[in-house]
């Protein structure tokens, strides 16, 4: 056999492609549904605590930092696997894909808070001033004048933080989530061979290089409103 | 509320492991003070690639850092870790992270960099080079200097994914603490050692989050 | 041949525009040259050629006779003989004026941190910004600022100095300063060339006056020619707008 014989062989056997493909392509299908749900979540929560925070009230604010803190100081692995192993001791059962869409929901919540948060306080308070001065309330004075200009200034550190959190759900694989990489690694055990661990990191970056590329595009088009 | 304080904050089983999660938390540290460095040097290279005056390197550069964004750092390092010995290669879990992370960490670190380098002006360059340094010596000492402390908060928190990512070591078993707050948890049925390793982990990462915090608000204004 | 700058037959185009279209002057070591036209004549363009951070299309740069196109030339070491003051200054925003003015000693002539800063202060010294040695850019006006980038370049003993409008970035009452230094200079014999709308000092100070339009020198002469007696009439359009 030659060398490249031997590496495809090894890594792109057709046959053996063709037998996991269904598993792979299932493995997908989980993949893109949880990070759907994930960044719907995570996001509605993240504006949500913003907006609570908006009103500035301690004893309100100081469980919102807290919260934001610890979920952007720990590893997401670490938060996983307390939960995944955790909850049952307690008697709750929860499914493992479940697990990865709270913990991974939480942690994007908590970027999200801060860059909505700091895009409300970058806007200047002469705008509040103005919207109050004309009548509106804190509710609208937020919804219809300070969001609109914030916004602007939150979608490209959102995107980049968005698309970090949806890598992560890689890491599902560790509890048994059936997602690409999970399904990439039992067929390579099963089958003794890494084409389908090929077939799974192919399938990462099919579906993740249009997505960065898409987050620096947004950067980019947004850059000027900047500096 | 008994069997929580028990099942997630159990000091009796905290004491038990603490030697093991202290070794963990040891190489935690190791792989920090290896991975660290690389992914900034790495990065340094790749910010330095991409604003070259030749066309090809630049698009090398840019697909490098563009598919490196993209993969999943644990499934970079299983592929590194498990897939390469398919092809004759083996590494021990230590070489397999330290590589993974290189290849992550640089091209994160280099858009950052090169962010950086591109605030600078051009004034900065023609300055120094009318005073006859070379190339290298402008980027050196007047150029990178000014980049890196306009993207301090981008590197700083980058250095914190970092830390964070060390974690993901865990899965090829390279003896980190998480993987050995696991190993004790495993052994205990017990969830309070990982508890115990995100202590750590918040110990010395939580100051250094709120600090990123402070330098984004202020240089945001 | 007595001429420490010569250009000849400069050339310069970006893309399809043409911006030099053959330039030819020379300067007399010691001599003062003011160069004015409007704007988007080429003036910068054709200083920055001088000692190309703008690399000329044609033609040919000397300084002190020796040909800056040429392939052998180290262009870093006779940079350090061409001093540049920039409109904007340019001064490294993360170093003292004192760094500012050391870095190319220490790293281009390879000088020891105390003769480096010995020379440093000396050059601050010079235009009188000796106590300012200690601050950063930022913690100095606009004025001091612009003599801070003078010392940089001079601490390097160059032959000849360029100034790239050196005053328009200032505010009006900080412009004085800088003239002053700059008149020191000129009295202590160095060779300038000096692209700038202060047409006052160029009527007392400069030896000659080169007017540029288009990409082209149109006329040369003394202050008194070219401000009293103009002969072209583009010259003459452009000094009677300004004396209105």
């Amino acid at each position: 056999m030659t060398g490249l014989e031997r590496f495809q062989d090894a890594f792109l056997k057709p046959e053996l492609i063709e037998r996991y493909w269904p598993d792979i392509v299932s493995g997908i299908a989980v993949t893109l549904q949880i990070a759907v749900a994930v960044v719907v979540t995570g996001l509605a929560l993240g504006l949500f605590l913003a907006v609570i925070r908006s009103y500035r009230i301690r004893l309100l604010n100081l469980p919102i930092i807290v919260f934001v803190d610890i979920f952007r100081a720990l590893p997401p692995l670490v938060v996983i696997l307390i939960v995944y192993f955790g909850l049952p001791n307690l008697g709750i059962n929860i499914p493992g894909f479940a697990v990865l869409w709270l913990v991974l929901s939480l942690v994007l919540a908590a970027f999200a808070e801060e860059i909505f948060w700091s895009g409300i306080v970058s806007v200047r308070k002469g705008q509040w001033d103005a919207a109050r001065s004309t009548g509106l309330d804190h509710w609208q004075t937020l919804t219809s004048v300070i969001l609109p200009q914030a916004i602007r200034i939150c979608v490209p550190p959102l995107t980049n933080r968005t698309i970090a959190v949806t890598k992560n759900t890689a890491l599902g694989t560790v509890i048994g989530v059936g997602e690409i990489m999970n399904q990439g690694t039992s067929a390579m055990s099963l089958s003794g061979n890494a084409t389908p661990l090929m077939m799974a990191a192919v399938a990462y970056v099919v579906i993740f290089v249009p997505v960065v590329a898409l987050g620096s595009w947004i950067e980019r088009r947004f850059a000027w409103k900047r500096a | 509320m008994e069997i929580f304080l028990f099942q997630f904050l159990n000091l009796d089983i905290m004491r038990q492991a603490w030697p093991l999660i202290l070794s963990g938390a040891q190489m935690t540290v190791l792989l920090c003070l290896a991975v660290i460095p690389l992914g900034l040097f790495g990065g340094l290279l790749v910010a330095t690639g991409s604003i070259s005056q030749w066309r090809a390197l630049r698009w090398a550069t840019k697909a490098y850092v563009d598919f490196f964004r993209a993969v999943p750092p644990l499934v970079l390092l299983i592929v590194i870790y498990s897939g390469l010995p398919f092809a004759g290669i083996r590494m021990s879990p230590f070489m397999a992270v330290c590589i993974a992370f290189f290849l992550n960490a640089s091209s994160f670190y280099g858009e950052i960099f090169r962010a950086g380098v591109e605030s600078v002006g051009r004034g900065q360059w023609e300055a120094a080079r009318s005073t006859g340094l070379t190339w290298l010596q402008t980027y050196r000492f007047v150029v990178l200097p000014q980049a890196s402390r306009n993207v301090l908060p981008d590197l700083v928190s980058n250095t914190v994914e970092v830390i964070k990512l060390t974690s993901i070591a865990s899965v090829v078993s390279f003896t980190e603490l998480l993987y050995a707050a696991d190993m004790a948890r495993s052994v205990t049925y017990n969830t309070s050692p990982i508890v115990l390793a995100a202590v750590l982990y918040l110990i010395v990462l939580w100051p250094v989050v709120r600090l990123v915090s402070r330098l984004e608000h202020r240089l945001g204004h | 041949m007595s001429a420490l700058l010569d250009v000849r037959g400069l050339r310069k185009s970006f893309g399809t525009t043409e911006i030099l279209r053959g330039i030819d002057f020379s300067v007399a070591a010691q001599e003062l040259v003011f160069v004015i036209g409007p704007s988007g004549s080429g003036k910068s363009t054709m200083l920055r050629c001088c000692n190309r951070l703008e690399e000329p299309t044609a033609g040919h740069v000397f300084v002190d006779g020796v040909d800056l196109m040429a392939k052998g030339t180290d262009i870093n070491a006779m940079r350090r003989r061409i001093g540049m003051v920039f409109q904007a200054f340019n001064l490294y925003p993360h170093m003292t004026a004192l760094g500012n003015v050391t870095l190319a000693l220490r790293k281009v002539l390879g000088k020891g941190r105390e003769e480096a800063e010995a020379i440093g202060i000396a050059a601050l010294d010079r235009v009188g910004l000796k106590e300012k040695a200690g601050n950063y850019p930022s913690e100095l006006s606009g004025g001091q600022q612009q003599r801070v980038a003078i010392a940089r370049a001079l601490s390097l003993e160059p032959k000849i100095m360029l100034f790239d409008e050196p005053t328009s970035a200032l505010d009006p009452e900080l412009v004085g300063a800088v003239l002053g230094v700059m008149r020191d200079l000129k009295e202590a014999g160095m060779t300038m060339v000096v692209v700038s709308h202060e047409m006052r000092f160029a009527r007392d100070a400069a030896d000659r006056i080169v007017f540029m339009a288009d990409g082209q020198i149109l006329e040369q002469g003394s202050p008194a020619e070219i401000f009293g007696n103009p002969q072209n009439p583009r010259t003459r359009d452009f000094v009677g707008e300004l004396s209105r």
